[in-house]
């Protein structure tokens, strides 16, 4: 795929805007402004994307360590009472019947977290780099991120609606417990930090040099 | 129409985009409202029986001392569709008019964000996980509701292959011309 085969809009000293898609020039001497059509602010790139990203990057893998290591679910019964993580619960899913359901656990609560994070990592450290290679799979690395991302919810909702249904005393009783909040907390960090981190700066590195390249020979 | 570079797709005609969105987005809001309105699921064990909406659900975790989730579950599972729907309706009555107003626009950013939040598919993987748990304990019931919400995905799907912010975009009245318009009713104010 040729990277530096159309003109980019900030070549051109036109900024995108982020609410409406509308091209427009800022005042000369200005940064930004505001669109003319929606009244966002402008600018040529989300600001500050990179810094932002690793922040909810670092923020989120220390939730993680939390959120699989405390329980995240407590079933009292006349017995006595137990505790499940996240990897428990997926062990007390597999059975000759559940375990479909057992492997879409162990997908989405645990893979996918941290999968989301590694590659969001290695997303900033290549650009930070400023690498010009495998543009096009790295940008296809962000938008399956993107869009699997939300998925790692599931156990959220699975332990919120095991815990409303068993309320059953004397008998049984689910209570939610505290690793659920670090694991809710890694959900909604891991999607800010998608949210936060601007794909274009992906192929700005490669239009530098080959600006730099024009320069050259010219 | 596809970027050359990363060859995401760009722009796709869309026919009929306000009629159709609004047929859905109206089919959308009943299936939303009975949702919310009937039991999700339940289970029957020991003689005893019990049922709870996805409202109920929340509330449960909020009683139980885990505030924060529970409010992003209200947010994720309740908050964030009705707001989705909402904004869809308000926009596409807004563009019956010729030029639509500038508010339809401020609606129109924000729908991404409903879009990103608003997890019902998600909820519903959750559900089918958290009853196959406590079948072990008891025998399940999947509630009207439950139904009511796997429909509700498809609209939501539906309506984003039928709907086209570009063509909103185009007719809509400017930030711009909004803010002349202001000043000169305030100025004629100031005179009169």
């Amino acid at each position: 795929m040729n990277d530096t085969a159309a003109p980019t809009a900030m070549q051109h000293g036109l900024q995108s805007c982020h609410g409406c898609g509308l091209l427009s020039r800022p005042a000369p001497g200005h940064e930004g402004g505001r669109c003319p059509r929606c009244d966002e602010n402008l600018e040529y790139r989300k600001s500050d994307s990179l810094n932002r990203t690793l922040a909810y990057l670092i923020a989120a893998s220390i939730c993680y360590v939390p959120a699989n290591l405390l329980p995240v679910m407590k079933t009292t019964t006349a017995g006595g009472s137990e505790s499940d993580t996240i990897l428990q619960g997926v062990v007390l899913l597999w059975s000759p019947t559940g375990w479909p359901l057992s492997l879409i656990v162990l997908f989405a609560s645990i893979m996918i977290p941290s999968a989301k994070i590694l590659a969001l990592l290695y997303l900033v450290f290549t650009v930070k780099r400023g690498s010009i290679k495998n543009n096009a799979q790295r940008v296809r690395l962000y938008r399956m991120v993107e869009i699997i991302g939300r998925w790692s919810m599931v156990d959220v909702f699975v332990d919120t609606f095991t815990v409303a249904l068993i309320q059953l005393q004397p008998l049984m009783l689910v209570q939610p417990g505290p690793g659920l909040l670090f694991f809710a907390a890694v959900v909604v960090l891991t999607m800010l930090a998608v949210e936060s981190f601007d794909p274009r700066l992906i192929w700005d590195s490669a239009d530098a040099q080959e600006t730099k390249k024009k320069v050259q020979y010219a | 129409m596809r970027c050359p570079r990363c060859d995401k797709e760009l722009w796709r005609h869309k026919p009929d985009s306000y009629n159709r969105t609004f047929a859905l987005t109206l089919a959308a809001l009943v299936l939303y409202i009975i949702a919310n309105a009937v039991p999700m699921l339940g289970l029957h064990a020991a003689g005893r029986e019990a049922f709870t909406t996805v409202v109920g659900g929340a509330e449960q975790l909020w009683n139980d001392g885990d505030q924060l989730v529970a409010v992003l579950v209200l947010f994720a599972a309740v908050l964030a569709p009705a707001l989705q729907i909402g904004f869809l309706l308000l926009i596409v009555i807004g563009c019956r008019r010729e030029h639509p107003p500038f508010w339809v626009g401020k609606f129109l950013q924000h729908l991404q964000f409903t879009r990103t939040w608003s997890m019902i598919e998600v909820m519903l993987l959750g559900v089918l996980v958290s009853l196959t748990k406590i079948a072990e304990y008891a025998t399940v019931i999947l509630g009207e509701a439950f139904f009511a919400l796997f429909g509700l995905v498809f609209l939501l799907a539906m309506i984003q292959s039928s709907f086209d912010p570009r063509e909103v975009w185009t007719r809509i009245e400017w930030a711009e011309e909004e803010a002349r318009l202001t000043a000169a009713k305030s100025g004629l104010e100031g005179t009169s």
